[in-house]
Formats: structure tokens, C-alpha cells, sequence
């Protein structure tokens, strides 16, 4: 009897997940989407800032160097919540401010772009110091052997730093990836619709939290897995050419 | 008739253009003085061997020469054409010294080659995206160069694959690929086990005799005596001896010649 219970129970609350109304499994997914686009953005920008915030710790000068350290010291000291509660509210505000004091109108920014600006800021702090460290790796002789050819500064970094130093840094890239799949669940807080913000509408509708809560962490499980596996052929890629470490 | 093309020919090899001049150079590390001004000069052909202790600037001087050392004083000319230096000695030009590098073909100690490029793409890569030679007449140059240093069958395996002698083989190659105008090694068979040294030496041995204008930096004693066609003893930083192999080797006239001579024979 009890089982029988339990097994309508179960079958409705998986109903629930079903892509189609009255089932929540569309919103969860594109809540999943909302999730990846941002994790892509914020980890792009990321390595866009941290390439050059590396280049400019390693090869800029003092005054450069110092708005770095300021940069990579306070953003990596401040949690990213208060991060993105400072860049969502405040800079959203001050922005405004500035353009009605010049008589323009308020603007809305969008919460994907605020999302990526704000994580991206983040990553690309992290990021400097994984590519600073792996730059820092490459063999001083075969960036002295591109200089002694001929090779300008850009396109010595272009053939021969960043492609020797990709080996050294894909598996700290690999960690930041992952910590910004999972960064954009804290854009919660300020109403981004995705996967952890669609999970609580769903749970909450529904009461069935743990269904919900389950199938939200199933969904990061698969994100996470699926990128370690194109971290790991990346990583093969970078590492052509080198023998084999084995212990 | 024969006697004027003689002569012409004669006249023409005593004036054979200047490869490299280097004069009254000058380098300090801090307040260290390795180079206390020193000068050389290498005619089209010519074989310039630099000999000396561990610490007399001899690495030093090669280096000063496509500026990856930057000198202190003095005055560099590759193929008739100054170095634009500011008073400290540091380049005015980066375009320009970018320009003469790719003129000199450089061998180092360590090989240098790129490790995450094969021996045939390490060979290519200065010529196609320096020099914008064309990619299939690039690729067909380089295999002639490993046929001619005996790598053909490694063009598409990685460095780290290949001994240290088939390395710095592969590295002379790719410097012979830019169809630089003088080629300059630097200690290039320091770093290697004493078999393998022939074979590297064999390879530049091959380039003395067809006229290529070198300046080498060695610890082989009878390899300089042999391919060199002017060798010069450096000691702390100046220039203690310099002359024809025969008269340096064979009659060395300066007590720490000598003695360095007795060190390392």
C-alpha cells in the first residue's frame, strides 16, 4: 500500500522535470543555458583580461605593473558575492549617474551582460596569475631563439610563447572554467535566470526541492564532465611534442 | 687576358665586403666590465673562431652581435650597415634590429629548437612568418637542409624525440633556412656527450668549406686550427692575441696564451 504510495509519489514528482507543462524541465534547461552562455563569456573575457594582465606584469612598466597588482590583489581578496553585488548595484548606478548628469536617459543593462562583465572581471584576476605562472615556465632558450631570428614582439607571442606556455597553463584554465560554471549561481542574487535561480522557482512552485536541487547538481555534474573531457584533449594538443611523465 | 681576370679576382677576394665589423665594444653586467672594448671584423667567407676561458666574454661578444646582449659602447655593422645605438648602447631601432637578425643565423649551446613544433615546422617557421617566403618553396628548401644535415627521416618528429647531436644538426638547419648572411655559434657542441660531437662538427666543418662567413665560439681547439681562418684568444674582457690559426696555435706569443693553450691541449 505504502509502496504503492511511494511509487505515484515518485513517478509525479519526475513528472515534474518533463520538458513540457505542467512539467519545469524546459525552464531548468534553459536555465542551464543562461548558465553555460555566461560561463562562456565571463571565462572568455577572463583570458582576454589575464593574457594581458600577465603580459603586463611580466613585460610592462612600473606603473602598469602596480594598477595590476592593485587589480588582481583587491579582486582576488574580495568574495565574489560582494563582487557582483558591488559591480550589479553600484556600478550599474554610477553608470546612470553619469549619463543623466550628461542628460541622457537611465539605461537597462541586461543581466546576461552585467553577469559576464562581472565574473569576467573576476576570472581575468585569476587568470593573470595561472598565465603569468605558465609564461613564466616557457624555456628562456626558445623565446631567445625567436628573438635572435628576427621575430617581433607580437609575433613572437603569438607562434612561440602563448602555444609553449598553453601546456603549462591548461589545467589552472581548467579549475577557472569550472569555478565559473559554478560562479554564476551566486548571479542568483541579483534575479539572472539561471540554472540555480530556475531550480528555486521550480523547487518553490512545487515544493519538491529535492527533485529540483537533484537534478540541478546532475545537470552542473554533466557540464563538469563534459569540460574536463575537452580540457583533457586541449591539454593532449598543447602537450604535442612532449615525452610522457610517468611516475 | 687570363693574367687581368687573375688579378681582378685576386683584388676582388682582398676586398671581399665586410660581413661583420665590431668595434671598440663594450658591455658591463652592473658594475662588472666583460667586455672592455673589443673588435673583429668578418669578410664575406671568412671563418672567425673566438677562443678563451670560462669568463673572458667570449659568449658575450657573440651575443652583443644580434643584440641579445645589449652593449654598453661601441659600433656594429652588419653588411655595411651601422647599428643605430642610443649613448648607452642600447638599440634605436627595433625594426631595424629585427631586420639584421634575420640576416645572422644563430646556433646556441642549448639547440634551442621549439619544442612544440616538428623538426620541418621548426625549420619553416622564420622563413614563412618572418620572412614570407612561400610555404611550399620553404618546406621544399628545408627538406634539401635535412638531407644535407642527414635528418631527413626526422622532419616530422618533435625535438625532444632526437639525440642531442641530431638536435643541434636540426638547429643549424633551421638557422641555414633564413639563407642568413653569416651564421654565428655559440659554444655549439658544449652541450653535447663527447660522441656526438663529430657529427655536429662534420655539419659545420661542411659550411666552412663552402665560403660561409661563421663566427664561432668554441672549446674544440682543433676544430678552430682547422676550419678557422682567423681565430681570436679573448681574456677577461679584452683582447689578448689574434691571428691565423697557424700563428696563434703554432707560435703563440703571449704567457696566458700559452698557458691557456697547455690548459686545455
Amino acid at each position: 500500500m505504502f509502496a504503492l504510495v511511494g511509487a505515484a509519489e515518485a513517478a509525479s514528482t519526475l513528472d515534474l522535470l518533463r520538458l513540457a507543462p505542467p512539467g519545469w524541465g524546459a525552464g531548468l534547461l534553459w536555465g542551464l543555458w543562461n548558465s553555460v552562455m555566461i560561463s562562456l563569456g565571463a571565462f572568455g573575457l577572463g583570458l582576454v583580461l589575464g593574457t594581458g594582465g600577465a603580459f603586463g606584469k611580466l613585460y610592462g612598466g612600473p606603473v602598469l605593473r602596480d594598477l595590476l597588482a592593485v587589480y588582481t590583489t583587491v579582486v582576488r581578496a574580495v568574495p565574489e558575492l560582494v563582487l557582483i553585488l558591488i559591480l550589479y548595484y553600484a556600478v550599474t548606478d554610477a553608470v546612470n549617474q553619469i549619463l543623466l548628469s550628461f542628460g541622457y536617459a537611465r539605461i537597462q543593462i541586461s543581466g546576461l551582460a552585467a553577469g559576464i562583465a562581472v565574473l569576467g572581471v573576476v576570472q581575468g584576476a585569476y587568470a593573470t596569475e595561472v598565465l603569468r605562472g605558465a609564461i613564466q615556465a616557457v624555456p628562456a632558450g626558445q623565446i631567445e631563439a625567436a628573438r635572435a631570428m628576427g621575430m617581433s614582439p607580437g609575433l613572437l607571442a603569438r607562434r612561440v610563447t602563448l602555444p609553449l606556455m598553453l601546456s603549462n597553463a591548461l589545467p589552472g584554465l581548467g579549475n577557472l572554467w569550472l569555478i565559473a560554471t559554478k560562479d554564476t549561481a551566486l548571479l542568483a542574487v541579483v534575479g539572472f535566470a539561471e540554472l540555480t535561480q530556475a531550480t528555486r522557482q521550480a523547487a518553490g512552485a512545487t515544493k519538491a526541492y529535492f527533485t529540483f536541487f537533484m537534478a540541478a547538481g546532475l545537470l552542473y555534474l554533466i557540464l563538469s564532465i563534459g569540460s574536463g573531457w575537452l580540457f583533457a584533449m586541449a591539454e593532449r594538443r598543447a602537450r604535442r611534442g612532449q615525452p610522457e611523465v610517468r611516475g | 687576358m687570363t693574367v687581368t681576370a687573375d688579378n681582378a679576382r685576386q683584388s676582388s677576394q682582398v676586398l671581399r665586403p665586410e660581413a661583420i665589423h665590431v668595434e671598440g665594444l663594450r658591455k658591463s653586467f652592473g658594475t662588472l666590465e666583460v667586455l672592455k672594448g673589443v673588435s673583429l671584423t668578418a669578410r664575406e667567407g671568412d671563418v672567425v673562431a673566438i677562443i678563451g676561458g670560462s669568463g673572458s666574454g667570449k659568449s658575450t661578444m657573440l651575443r652583443c652581435i644580434n643584440f641579445l646582449e645589449q652593449p654598453s659602447a661601441g659600433r656594429i655593422v652588419i653588411g655595411g650597415e651601422a647599428v643605430a645605438m642610443r649613448a648607452d648602447g642600447a638599440p634605436a631601432d627595433r625594426r631595424q634590429i629585427e631586420r639584421l637578425r634575420q640576416s645572422l643565423g644563430m646556433v646556441f649551446q642549448q639547440f634551442n629548437l621549439w619544442s612544440h613544433r616538428t623538426i620541418l615546422e621548426n625549420l619553416i617557421e622564420v622563413p614563412v612568418h618572418v620572412l614570407g617566403v612561400k610555404r611550399a618553396d620553404a618546406e621544399a628548401r628545408a627538406r634539401r637542409l635535412l638531407e644535407r644535415v642527414g635528418l631527413a627521416a626526422k622532419a616530422d618528429a618533435y625535438p625532444a624525440f632526437l639525440s642531442g647531436g641530431q638536435q643541434q644538426r636540426a638547429a643549424i638547419a633551421r638557422a641555414l633556412c633564413m639563407e642568413p648572411r653569416a651564421m654565428l655559434f655559440d659554444e655549439p657542441t658544449s652541450a653535447l656527450d663527447p660522441e656526438l660531437v663529430g657529427e655536429v662538427l662534420a655539419v659545420i666543418r661542411d659550411l666552412a668549406a663552402e665560403g660561409r662567413t661563421m663566427i664561432l665560439v668554441t672549446h674544440e681547439m682543433k676544430f678552430a686550427r682547422e676550419v678557422a681562418s682567423h681565430v681570436i684568444y679573448l681574456h677577461n674582457g679584452v683582447i689578448e692575441e689574434e691571428g691565423p690559426p697557424e700563428a696563434l696555435f703554432g707560435a703563440p706569443q703571449s704567457e696566458r696564451l700559452k698557458q691557456f693553450l697547455r690548459s686545455v691541449g
